[in-house]
């Protein structure tokens, strides 16, 4: 059990996805500038994270390391994550359209986000048994989550203060993602 | 046509720059530019990458369904992506393990994909080639100045791409702005570049 804190304390904050992996940046400045919008890409990531997790972990195990085709393993996660994305996508559709409304527009966006592709590589990179690629896959998208909920928070408070023309928007967003990585610095050596 | 053919490759190279002009590929930015050496390779293995998929997806534009060509552009980037990771693997390993997931990772980044729905889809091989060439070399040249900015600020030195070899660049007594070298300068580096562009944009 332990072990599970520990895992989940470095995933969520010292080894956070976003800040200290440089890892999903493009949804981070694109989707950060409403809170609501942000929190429904949290939710998104979350939802689809864990189950590519574990697909990707079957696929590696049961799949491409029996036949050899480490090499292949590239191809075949994107391939897993694209379709789970759009299976993910029809069933919510489908039985839960309340979900859907919800995740609806942000489904898609996680395709090309590469936390989600980069968390199923680190995953296989450390060994990590079935089990403990459910958790870390977990707690990395809920490191995620928080970190674009904090940055939205910022970002709605930035709308209200004068930047200079040529530092506005992108630019300011990413100084103050900066600030915001720095602070999470902090965590550093506690695990 | 012949003119038009040097337009697309100039615009890769200042009007349409792509991490800049275009905000898209920033995780590789951030993440390799520790180092001139690792900015400079992850351009050069994007830059391959967004040559043949340009290519390949410009004769393939025709027999692609509408419906499915997302999909399609995946498997061709994919399989490009490999290309380049066994190579690497083969000719280039201690760079290749300092990359690490950032090369598999050349998949999901925005800008190959960007560019094949947004030119390569609709225009001819040729011009193609050169939107694909133009993109990755001003792609290149970001990831290189912002490495070589993080690089000499944060460790005093720079190290030459391909030769390894490295030049210090200020005297042993500079004491190292480790900022720049880590998660946050990154951030605020980037962050400066673009507003630097802004300004001369402007004018």
């Amino acid at each position: 059990m332990g072990d599970y804190i520990i895992l989940a304390i470095s995933c969520i904050f010292v080894n956070n996805i976003l800040l200290m992996q440089y890892l999903g940046n493009c949804p981070f400045l694109g989707v950060s500038k409403k809170m609501d919008t942000a929190l429904g890409m949290g939710m998104a990531v979350i939802f689809v994270l864990v189950m590519a997790g574990a697909f990707t972990w079957i696929t590696d195990n049961y799949l491409l390391k029996p036949f050899g085709f480490e090499y292949l393993r590239t191809l075949a996660f994107i391939l897993v994550i694209a379709s789970l994305v759009q299976f993910v996508e029809m069933f919510l559709r489908k039985s839960i359209p309340g979900l859907y409304a919800g995740l609806g527009i942000f489904l898609p966006l996680i395709t090309t986000n590469c936390a989600v592709m980069g968390v199923c590589l680190i995953n296989i990179k450390e060994e990590y048994s079935f089990l403990d690629t459910l958790f870390a896959s977990f707690s990395y998208a809920v490191g995620f989550a928080f970190a674009l909920i904090l940055f939205a928070g910022i970002r709605e408070r930035m709308l209200l203060a004068r930047v200079p023309k040529s530092l506005q928007d992108t630019s300011i967003g990413l100084i103050a993602a900066g600030i915001l990585s720095l602070a999470f610095f902090a965590f550093k050596g506690m695990v | 046509m012949a003119k038009s053919v040097v337009q697309e490759f100039t615009k890769g190279l200042w009007a349409e720059i792509p991490p800049f002009r275009l905000v898209l590929g920033l995780c590789p930015i951030l993440a390799v530019t520790k180092s001139v050496e690792n900015g400079f390779g992850m351009g050069m293995a994007t830059t391959f990458v967004l040559v043949c998929s340009n290519v390949l997806i410009s004769l393939l534009r025709n027999v692609i369904p509408k419906k499915v060509r997302i999909a399609c552009f995946i498997v061709v980037i994919a399989t490009f992506v490999t290309v380049v990771e066994l190579l690497m693997q083969a000719f280039l390993y201690p760079l290749f393990l300092k990359l690490g997931i950032f090369i598999p990772l050349i998949v999901v980044n925005c800008i190959v994909l960007g560019r094949a729905e947004a030119f390569a889809a609709k225009n001819g091989t040729v011009a193609s080639l050169a939107d694909g060439l133009g993109m990755g070399i001003g792609y290149t040249l970001a990831l290189s100045l912002l490495a070589a900015f993080r690089e000499i600020l944060g460790n005093g030195t720079f190290t030459l791409p391909l030769v390894s070899t490295v030049i210090p660049v200020f005297p042993s007594s500079y004491q190292p702005f480790t900022f720049m070298i880590e998660a946050p300068g990154a951030f605020v580096g980037l962050g400066l570049m673009l507003c630097m562009m802004n300004m001369l944009g402007k004018k």
